[in-house]
Order: structure tokens, then C-alpha cells, then sequence
């Protein structure tokens, strides 16, 4: 089909760029690996209770790493669509027979490859660090974040290219980030704030896939905490990725 | 055969309060094998006339067939059709990416259009060759000159073949060598492939030259199209600045002789200057001159000068365009219109 061929062709290209540039890859992945470091020994202190796991801080820590990485690694990808805009490449493309969809569904899947290698050395660092969890887990995880991703850098190339200019792009996904991590859960369980912050919580969606994945690495794959993550990370990645599409297949650019 | 035939084409922009007409209707037919120059101040609708006829803007009105394809019902083969190059000045540049290689933006570009790997890499080598590329293929394209960046830029507007390319500016911020030397191009692709040509451009010197018929565009509607030679000639006809040797007198008795003569239009004289304006100046010169001798009178000079494109442009528009691309426009690049500038500062 012409559609997985002109996303194929996206996805070689902007592959090829990314490795030219691998410092950024890399950047992106020193964040969390740095919390891991220096911020993960702090947690093992803590009581087993407090964190709800078994016995193994990381089994808590790691999930919400991942989910960090995932949404930093995918929220700002529209930065890179403002200088391909400015470059003309976006107008030269869409000037050619090749699928409009295609030029965003390539770059999402280049971010997808992208983070999973992300999140396999993360993983394995943490294994490091002394995190045990089952295998399964780690790829269920990986699941997750790959739904993360696709809806998120979706909506951000899309929003890279309706606001056009870095300017306005960085603070706007700044605000709408930092609460949304802050409101999951990530350092912290959520059920030990009070009240009114556990309510607030509830609206962040990725309190529920980080929760998912934390009973996923405690080797709980099925009650509704999993089918509430599921389903939240699937509608989040569908009406994304939706919102993200109608942005590059519309008629006017 | 029209390979470009538009009714009506019109665009509206809204933004919160106000209506734009950016286009109000414009009436284009270009003939196959046409090099057709686009010419308008900027925001008279020259880009966005431009955009519709490429697809990447939807007309609010009219109807256009673009290399025998529906431009409103069948967009996507509208764009197998033909090929563009983008502006390279301005909010975005000529469409490469600095971080490509050059023959990686050449097979890339192969891809979008489906080309099977094969030719991919001929075309490639072709274009190499016919845009004086050889031996960049491996730079990277920030690494390029802005001659060199254009001429990468216009290779991928042509590398499926088009019957027919729409450049935006094609030489907009190229120094006068790197300019000419494109205009070689350029006019190498109608003779060589018989490729149409529909391009914008500030430059005059560039529509003169390159172009075989002008369109002019303003406040969203063609207001001239024609030859250069034809609008230049429309509009003012040729001026004959000739000085009389001796005293006003002589200067006196030759604007009479001048003034009955069919051929002037118009004579008006300071001093021993008399500045004819005459239909067919390098036809009317001789005719003029074997009156003159007839009569005695002799002179010190005679000039014929004939109406640049500006000119033109002035009296269809109001506005110099060449004003127009000083202020938008990198200094470097206007030194080209300096000798037309010249001639009409002397007049």
C-alpha cells in the first residue's frame, strides 16, 4: 500500500537525520537516567508499604521513568517539524504525490523506535540499579509508552505546525507537561497527598497507564487498574493521533 | 495547448474580523512549452495565486486544469504533474533540509514521486550533471553555496520529469554571476525538454530575459499580460533624446519639423534637447534623422531609449516594483536592474 511505503520512506529519512545528530537521543535519555542515579537510592529508603510494592523501590521508580521519558522524549518532537517547516521541506513534500498523512506517521514511528531504545537501556540500567521485575512486564511497559508516544508526538507535530514559531511551542508544552508529570505520580504514589490532590489527579491520564504499569511489574496483569490503564493509553493514542492527522491532511497549509 | 488554464481563481482569507481577498479572480492561460514570469508587489497575490495552482492552498472560486489535470477534483494528479521549487527567501526557505546530503535530498525527493530505484539514480546523475552538481553529492546541503543550494533545489523540482515546474523566486538572493547562470538553466530546460516555466520574480531584468510573456498582478487581478516587448510597447511607446548643435534657435526649428512629422507623438524641448516620444524607435530613428539632415540641422548626439519593464510596471500599478524588492529584498541582489535604472534616470 502506497501509505506504508511513503511512511517507510518518512521514517528512513528522518531515521537518518536522527542518527547524524545522535547527541539529542542521548540528551534525551540522560534525564532519567540521572534520576535513577541519584534520586531512586532515595526511595529505597523508604517503607515497602509506602511505595505499594513488594519490596523493590524500583519496581515502583522505573514505570514512572519510563512514562517521564516517554512524554518529554514525545511532547517536544514539534520543534523539529518547526524547522522542517521553515526549511520548506513540509511545503516541498506536500507538493508531491506522497501520502500527507505520511509525513507525520513516519516521524511518529521513527520517535516510537526511538524511545523503545530509550526505555530498553533505561530498563537495563535500572536492572543494574537493582530493579527485578518479570519480563513480560518490561515488554507491557514498553506497550504503554509506545501508545504514549504515538499520541503524543502526533499532537505535537501537529501543534509544531499550526503555532510555527519555537517561541510560542516551548512554553506552551512546558505548562501543559510539568503538571501533567507532577499530577501521575511519577517520584511519589499520589495516594499519599491529601484529598484535594488526589482528586486533581484523577484528570491526568497518565496517572492511570503509570498506575497499569506498576501492577504490571508487580506481576498483576488482570484487574481493572490494567484495564483502566489499557484503555485510557489506546483513546489517548486514537483521538491523538486523530487530532494530529486532520492537521496534515487538511487542504490548506 | 494550454497546459495551465485557470477561470476565476480566487482566494479569501479570514482572519477574526476581517475578509482578505488575496485573489479576486484571476484569468490565466499558458501555453505548452511557455516560460511565463509572474510579476506583482508584494501582496498582490502573487504567492498565494502560486499556492493554489501547486495545491497547497484551496481556491474559495474558480476553476483551474493544471497539466490536464482538475485542480479542485484531482489535486493528487495535479502534483504527479508538475514540479516546484519554493521560495528560498522569507518565513521559509527552498525546501532542503541543511542536515541531508545532496544525493540523499535527490533519491528522497525520487522516492515522494515513486520513481523505481534505477532511474532514481540516473535521474540523479542526470540532474548532477545539468545543474553543475558534480562532486557536491556527498556535501552536506548547509555546506552549499546559495548558488549551488538553488540549483539542488531546482534539480528536485524537475527530478520526475514534469511536463511543467512553478518556481517561486527562483534567483531571489543569488549574486548577478549565480542569477545569470540560472537563467542559463532555466532556459535550457524549455529548449532541451520543452518544459513550461510559470515563475515569480522581483527582478524585471529576469522577466525580460528569461520570460516569454509577463502576467502582472495586483490588489488580486491581472491587470497586463503580454511579450515584454509588447507591454513596454503598450505603455509608452520609445524615447529619442537628441541634442541640436548651435543656438536655441536650431533646437527651436527642428521641434517644429519634429512636430509635424506622423511618426512623433510627442516632442517637448529644454534648451538644445528635445526628448520625441515615437512608436518603433529603431524603425522611426533613421526616418527622423534623414528629415533632420534634410532640413540642416545637425546634431551633437542622439539616444534612443526604450520603456523598461518598470516603467511599465509603474504606470499599471502605481508602485516601483523594484522599490518594492529593495526593501524586501537583500542589496546584493538588485544590482542586476542598476543598468535600467541608468538609462531611466538620464531621460
Amino acid at each position: 500500500m502506497s501509505f506504508i511505503r511513503d511512511t517507510l520512506l518518512v521514517f528512513r529519512r528522518q531515521e537518518r537525520l536522527a542518527l547524524r545528530q545522535p547527541a539529542w537521543v542521548i540528551i534525551g535519555l540522560m534525564q532519567p537516567i540521572l534520576y535513577l542515579a541519584l534520586f531512586g537510592p532515595l526511595l529505597t529508603r523508604l517503607p515497602a508499604a509506602t511505595l505499594g510494592t513488594t519490596g523493590n523501590a524500583y519496581r515502583f521508580f522505573v514505570p514512572g521513568l519510563l512514562i517521564q521519558l516517554g512524554l518529554f522524549g514525545s511532547t517536544f518532537v514539534g520543534f523539529a517539524i518547526i524547522s522542517d517547516w521553515r526549511a520548506g521541506v513540509i511545503e516541498r513534500f506536500r507538493v508531491t504525490p506522497v501520502s500527507r498523512l505520511a509525513i507525520m506517521a513516519g516521524r511518529v514511528l521513527r520517535d516510537v523506535v526511538t524511545l523503545v531504545v530509550q526505555a530498553a537501556v533505561l530498563v537495563l540500567v535500572g536492572v543494574a540499579f537493582g530493579l527485578r521485575a518479570p519480563v513480560a512486564a518490561v515488554f507491557i511497559g514498553f506497550g504503554f509508552i509506545v501508545l504514549v508516544a504515538i499520541g503524543l508526538a502526533s499532537v505535537s507535530y501537529a501543534t509544531g505546525l499550526l503555532v510555527k514559531s519555537e517561541d510560542t511551542f516551548a512554553p506552551l508544552i512546558n505548562t501543559l507537561v510539568v503538571p501533567l508529570l507532577l499530577l501521575s505520580g511519577i517520584f511519589l504514589p499520589m495516594t499519599l497527598g491529601p484529598g484535594w490532590l488526589q482528586g486533581i489527579a484523577r484528570i491526568s491520564p497518565f496517572r492511570y497507564i503509570i498506575d497499569a504499569m506498576r501492577e504490571a511489574y508487580l506481576g498483576q496483569y488482570f484487574n481493572t487498574i490494567m484495564v483502566e490503564g489499557i484503555a485510557v493509553a489506546v483513546g489517548l493514542a486514537l483521538v491523538f493521533l486523530w487530532l494530529g492527522s486532520r492537521v496534515f491532511v487538511r487542504e490548506n497549509a | 495547448m494550454a497546459i495551465i488554464e485557470a477561470r476565476g481563481l480566487a482566494r479569501t482569507f479570514r482572519s477574526r474580523k476581517r475578509t482578505v481577498e488575496a485573489v479576486r479572480g484571476v484569468d490565466l492561460t499558458v501555453g505548452d512549452g511557455e516560460i511565463v514570469g509572474f510579476l506583482g508587489p508584494n501582496g498582490a497575490g502573487k504567492t498565494t495565486t502560486l499556492r493554489m495552482l501547486t495545491t497547497l492552498l484551496k481556491p474559495t472560486a474558480g476553476t483551474a486544469t493544471v497539466a490536464g489535470a482538475d485542480l479542485l477534483r484531482d489535486p493528487l494528479e495535479v502534483r504527479k504533474k508538475i514540479g516546484y521549487v519554493p521560495q528560498a527567501i522569507g518565513e521559509t526557505m527552498g525546501g532542503t533540509d541543511p542536515n541531508c546530503l545532496v544525493i540523499e535530498e535527490l533519491l528522497d525527493q525520487a522516492g515522494l514521486y515513486r520513481l523505481p530505484r534505477d532511474e532514481a539514480r540516473l535521474r540523479a546523475e542526470l540532474l548532477i550533471r545539468q545543474l553543475d552538481l558534480g562532486g557536491l553529492e556527498q556535501r552536506l546541503v548547509k555546506t552549499l553555496s546559495g548558488g549551488q543550494r538553488r540549483r539542488l533545489e531546482i534539480a528536485l523540482g524537475l527530478l520526475h520529469r514534469p511536463p511543467l515546474v512553478f518556481m517561486d523566486e527562483p534567483t531571489t538572493g543569488l549574486d548577478p554571476q549565480s542569477r545569470s547562470n540560472l537563467w542559463e538553466h532555466i532556459g535550457r530546460l524549455r529548449s532541451d525538454l520543452g518544459t513550461t516555466v510559470f515563475l515569480t520574480t522581483h527582478y524585471l531584468e529576469e522577466a525580460d530575459v528569461l520570460c516569454d510573456r509577463v502576467f502582472v498582478i495586483d490588489h488580486g487581478v491581472i491587470v497586463a499580460d503580454g511579450t515584454p516587448d509588447e507591454l513596454k510597447r503598450r505603455i509608452s511607446g520609445d524615447l529619442v533624446t537628441l541634442r541640436v548643435t548651435g543656438e536655441e534657435s536650431g533646437a527651436a526649428a527642428a521641434r517644429e519639423l519634429l512636430d509635424r512629422q506622423p511618426i512623433v507623438r510627442e516632442v517637448t524641448q529644454a534648451d538644445a534637447t528635445l526628448r520625441l516620444t515615437v512608436e518603433h524607435g529603431e524603425a522611426a530613428l533613421p526616418a527622423l534623422l534623414r528629415v533632420l539632415d534634410a532640413a540642416g540641422i545637425t546634431l551633437e548626439s542622439i539616444n534612443l531609449s526604450r520603456p523598461t519593464l518598470d516603467d511599465v510596471f509603474l504606470t499599471l500599478t502605481g508602485r516601483s516594483l523594484r522599490d518594492d524588492s529593495a526593501s524586501a529584498h537583500a542589496p546584493a541582489g538588485d544590482s542586476a536592474t542598476e543598468p535600467e535604472t541608468a538609462t531611466a534616470g538620464k531621460e
